[in-house]
Formats: structure tokens, sequence, C-alpha cells
């Protein structure tokens, strides 16, 4: 695992060694990472690799079965409460009481935080204007489409003034301009400093985070920036080169593709395929797909992502074996 | 203290504002309890009268036709039929036509002529307990007064019970019914709301983000407890309102008392409700754990059955459940007009008990928190 970190502030997230069990599933499996102030922090991992256990264990809602974790300095086993008030959390479902109006459930959260009420009335116009739910304030939030429902729970979320957002794929469901501006008002947050952990699914997200986290099967299995990322010598396995070919019909291609001698992993990326191939078998493919423009591309996320999960799963076929 | 507590306010508030803001639910957490008030208060007469009885008259005579009619004279036989054989007799029973069968043998007068014991043989129908105890007094009421009339030159009896019943004077079931049934309704309303209010929470996901907030479980229990308890508490005065004026129920003893007396079998309820809470995790789960504790405060609790006529497990278990010690109020203060001394340790019971019910719901809180 690569600890690399372009080390800019100091840390306020620092998971050392943290494994969590659930009985005898091992959720979270010796995972350390350290997050700078300021910075976007993105998640990566499929459904069920433990993204959201290591959030709700950073929190403080799940005990950790081992290692150490501190945020702001401060360590989650013994400072949970002194924690929630420096820490935002946005879950998946997140927490609106859809029969209370937007002003309402802010009034809630900043009551729930102990903000006094005068203080609670500045921060929620700050808020409004942030994220612009003016019009909407006197609206009950079943009347809210998905992503302003999104804006409102971040604005809930952060009623308190958190250093640190944890966001648990905040974009789930909704649609390309609202996440968009969704992350565009990340953005404006953690330019005021705030520290954003995010988990997503969504690559072109991905794309937008400072630096990225990979966790797969429990264990985080990547972690730096893109650029880390690309380098890495499991996304890149020596003698291989990546490929972009444009082809006709590169839909029919794909099969005989895969089969052709060299080529170690082919798919679709929009009309072309994109392709992990033995750097020496490369002239020969051409001549053997004459029709097709090949030019040496540098690895996407998704290819990364994918190379290395592929990686670790014959790693795992062949310790059992 | 305050930050024992912290969070009671703004949870209180917005608890009342889902309250205001869902009339439909509202509406009907108030009248389903009135409505099985009206029903149950009507239909529950434990007073057993009319019963439909068979004659098998086989001897047919002056004697046996009197016999017949002083069973009759009685308020608890109606004669239904008259059958004409044996079998045709335990048909009768067996279909449930009739409750109780007199069989008067053919020799019935004779015997009586010649100064020997007549017999005549009941049957009665058990499959119904209450009905086949008060037929069985009522029959041997019959025969003995029967055989007094029978003695000659006898003027009165020579001993006579005169019974006066005190606090129920007319042995009204409904003044004996409704107000354990004030016990039962509010239990059930109050355990429900409360429960699936909170359940609501955990699935909508809005439990998980109040624990990210500084709220003590604490005072997230209470800030439920406070407008659901007035919720019940309207709702008993609804009732005890229906009681007086449909029922005519007389309160004996003081209404303030009755009213303050409530509150610790509100605080119980709501407690228990919130326990419940915290074992469910679908509204679903809340609702069948919450109907689970209907049963037992029926028939455990005194409320139809007598507590010291049960067997020695029984009568242990009732002084668990809440409704027993609440029941014993209601009936106390409204039908005896009891005072505070008669039912302090009732109070006392149910607040200990209230207040244990919110310690284990807020500890099993913070262990679900904490994972």
């Amino acid at each position: 695992m690569s600890a690399a970190s372009s080390a800019v502030g100091h840390n306020v997230i620092s998971a050392e060694h943290i494994t969590i069990k659930f009985g005898d599933f091992t959720a979270v499996d010796d995972v350390s990472f350290q997050i700078h102030k300021g910075e976007l922090f993105g998640f990566l991992g499929p459904n069920g690799s433990g993204k959201t256990t290591i959030i709700r264990a950073l929190c403080g809602l799940l005990p950790l079965s081992g290692g150490n974790a501190t945020i702001l300095g401060m360590d989650v086993r013994q400072h949970a409460a002194e924690i929630k008030q420096h820490v935002g959390y946005m879950a998946q479902k997140f927490g609106l009481y859809e029969d209370l109006t937007v002003e309402e459930n802010l009034k809630f959260y900043a009551a729930a935080y102990g903000l006094s009420t005068a203080r609670a009335r500045t921060r929620i116009a700050e808020l409004l204007e942030l994220t612009g739910l003016e019009p909407y304030f006197h609206r009950r939030v079943t009347q809210l489409s998905g992503g302003w429902k999104q804006r409102l729970a971040l604005a809930c979320a952060i009623v308190h003034s958190p250093e640190i957002v944890f966001l648990d794929e905040p974009t789930a469901g909704i649609d390309p301009v609202a996440r968009r501006s969704l992350w565009d008002l990340f953005f404006q947050l953690a330019g005021q400093g705030v520290t954003f952990f995010v988990t997503t699914h969504y690559m072109d997200e991905a794309e937008r985070c400072g630096r990225l986290g990979y966790i797969y099967m429990s264990k985080l299995i990547a972690l730096g920036t893109i650029r880390d990322l690309q380098q890495l010598p499991d996304a890149n396995p020596a003698g291989t080169s990546r490929l972009e070919i444009e082809a006709p019909n590169a839909a029919t291609l794909l099969t005989g593709m895969r089969q052709a001698p060299g080529v170690r992993e082919a798919t679709i990326f929009g009309r072309d395929l994109h392709a992990l191939v033995e750097t020496d078998r490369i002239e020969n493919l051409k001549s053997l797909y004459p029709q097709c423009k090949m030019r040496m591309i540098e690895a996407s996320l998704e290819d990364i992502f994918v190379t290395l999960t592929l990686h670790i799963m014959a790693e795992q076929a062949g310790a059992k074996r | 203290m305050n930050k024992l507590f912290f969070g009671l306010r703004p949870v209180c508030r917005k608890e009342f504002t889902h309250i205001v803001r869902d009339p439909t639910t509202l509406f009907f957490a108030l009248l389903i309890p009135l409505l099985q008030l009206f029903l149950f208060g009507y239909a529950v007469d434990t007073n057993v009268r009319q019963v439909p009885t068979a004659i098998f008259d086989e001897s047919q005579t002056q004697e046996s036709r009197n016999l017949v009619q002083s069973f009759a004279a009685s308020d608890v036989f109606l004669i239904s039929s008259y059958v004409q054989s044996a079998p045709e007799m335990y048909s009768t029973m067996r279909s449930g036509k009739a409750r109780v069968a007199i069989r008067i043998p053919y020799d019935y007068a004779r015997n009586l002529q010649l100064g020997r014991t007549a017999s005549v043989l009941v049957l009665v129908d058990g499959s119904d307990s209450s009905v086949a105890g008060t037929t069985m007094d009522a029959a041997n009421g019959v025969a003995l007064e029967e055989s007094l009339a029978r003695i000659p030159g006898l003027v009165s009896p020579a001993i006579e019970v005169r019974p006066s019943v005190l606090y129920n004077p007319s042995t009204r079931s409904a003044n004996f019914f409704v107000p354990g049934l004030i016990a039962v309704l509010l239990q059930m309303m109050t355990i429900l709301l409360i429960a699936l209010s909170l359940v609501r929470e955990r699935e909508r996901g809005t439990l998980e983000q109040l624990k990210m907030t500084p709220i003590k479980p604490l005072g997230l229990m209470v800030g439920k407890m406070i407008p659901y308890g007035c919720l019940a508490f309207g709702e008993l005065c609804l009732i005890l309102t229906v009681m007086r004026w449909v029922f005519q129920v007389p309160i004996h003893g003081s209404v303030i008392l009755l009213l303050l007396m409530s509150l610790p079998f509100l605080l119980t309820v709501l407690g228990l409700g919130l326990f419940i809470s915290t074992r469910a995790h679908t509204q679903a789960e809340a609702f069948q754990l919450a109907m689970g504790t209907v049963l037992p405060s029926v028939f455990l609790s005194g409320y139809i059955f007598l507590i010291s006529t049960m067997p020695a497990f029984f009568r242990g278990v009732s002084h668990i459940i809440p409704a027993t010690y609440y029941i014993q109020v209601l009936r106390g203060i409204i039908l005896r007009g009891s005072t505070f001394a008669d039912l302090w340790v009732n109070a006392l019971v149910l607040t200990l008990m209230g207040a244990a019910a919110i310690l284990l719901a807020a500890r099993q809180f913070v262990k679900q928190g904490a994972g």
C-alpha cells in the first residue's frame, strides 16, 4: 500500500491500522490514512467494501476493534462527544424530516447542536445564501426535488460550522446538473478550509477529489493523488501499455480483441476500446487490426481501479490454490 | 442535569410539529380508543341472565309443571324448548341451542307424595364457565326454595342472609369493566404511538443523523415522551368523559386525584414504548411487540379475572404488569372513592417501573449508538 502524501498543512483526520470487526466478519482490515486540512478526499470502493463503516467509526458511532484514529488530534475512542461538535455527517439516507419545512429542519438541527437562537438565525441565513434554498424556506421537504433535498441535508449537516464533513455517497440518485452544483458547493466550502471526506461510485466525481483512497474487500488497496495512482506498479504492470483503439464499430471488435495475443484487458469507452496490451505485441496487434487507429494513453481512474481489483482477485485466487 | 437531558427542547418541539402536521394520524389515534370503548363497554356484560334452557319432563304432572314454573320465574333461566327424549336433550345441548337442560324423571311426583327425596337432573354447559357457575347456583336455589315450601308449618326460614352490595350496588358490569378498559386502551395507544415515532426515525435514517448531534439519549427520549404523554392525557380526559356521561359510571373519588395518579401509569407505558422501539427495526416489528403487551394486560392484570384466584405463578406475573396497578387505582377511585392514602403504593410502583423502563431504553440506545 502506498502511503504517499503531498503533505500541506496539518492532519485533521488520522487513521492508523484501524480494524473493525462485526463478530467473525472483518469489515475494515488494517486501514491507515491521513487527511489534511482543507482537502477534498475521495473514498472509493464497491458496495459493502467498508466505506460507510469507516465513516461511522471515525464519527464515533462504531467502536474500533483495533488501531487508532484521531480527529483534529482527538482520539475517537475517548472524545466521541467532543468530536461531534467539530464534525458534520451526511449519511446515504440523509436525515431530513420530510413532513417538516426547510425552516423547521434547519432550526431543529441548529438547536440540536446547541446553537443559541441568535446564532442559529445568522447561521441559517448564511446557509440559505450558500445553498440557494431561500425560495423554499417555508416548503415542506416532501415537495423538494432530490437535488434540493441534498442541499438541505448538507446545510443541516454543517449548521454547526464543522471543520470536517463526512459525505456518504452524497450524490446518489440525483441528476447531473444538481450533482455538479452540489460539487461546486463542496469546493466553495473546501476553499474556506473545511475538510471533506466523500465516498462515491462515480469516477467523474472521484477525479474532482484532490486525493483518493480505494477500498476493496475491507482493505485499502490504493491511496494517493490521481498522478500517484497512475504511477502505481500494480496499475501499470511492467511491459504493458494502455491503448485507445479507434474502430468503426468497437462493439463488434471487443470479443476478438480480448482474445488477441498480448491483450490483458479490453473494454469499451464510448465509441472506442481501451486495452491493456503487452508493449512488445503492439506492432503485432496493429497488423491484426489494420482498420483501427491506436494510440498510447495514460490509465484513467476506472482503468486503474479495474486493474487493481483484478490483480487482488488473481492474488486471492492464487492464495486459495 | 441540563447536560444529561440535552436536546430535550428541540426534540419536544419537533415532535409536536410532527403530530399537528399529520391530522389523520392524530384523529385515528384519538378516535380508535374511543370507538373501542363504546364497542367493549357495551359488549362486555358478565351478568348471566336468560340462559336458554331445555326441559325434558318425563313426569308430566302438576308437581313437575310447578317445578318448571319455578325455574322459569327466576331471571336466570329462559325455557327455550321442550324435548321428548334423552338423545334429543343431549343433541340440543351439543348444538348450543340450550345451555342448560332439566330432566324431571317419571317418578318425580310419586317420590314427593311419598315423602322421599325426588331427584332432578340439571345438565349445565361447562364451555362457558361463568354461565355454568351462575346456573348451578341458581338451580340449587330453586331446589332449596321448593324443598322449603314443602316443609309443613314452616312460616319463615331459620336463617336468612341479606346481602348488601357496597360500591357498585346495581352490580352493573359496565361499572366494573369500563374503568379497567381505560387502562388497556390508554396503554395500547400510548405504547404504539411512541414506539412507532422512534422506529420511524430509525427506518428513515434520521436517527443516525441524531446520533451525530450532541443530543443525549435521555434528552431524545424525554423529548418524545412529553408530546405523546400530553396526547395520552387528553385521550384519558375524553375517555373519562364518555365513561361518566355515556356509560353513566359515577366517579366516587376525586377526579383530580384520578388524573394525577394516571401520570405514573403514562410514564410507565411511555417508557415501555421506548424500550420496545429500541428492540424493533421496522414499524411492523414495533407494532407486533406493542400488541404483544396487550393480552397480558387484559388477562393477567385483574381486568377480567380475579388475581387472587390465579395460580401462584400468574399471580407473580400480574405483579410485574403495570396495568395491574393502574386498574386498582381506577377502580379504587371511580367505584370506591379511594384516597391517596389507599393507593400511594400503586403510584410509587408505577413510577419506579416507568423510571426503570426509561433507563433501560436509554442504556439500550447508547449501546446501539456505539455499535
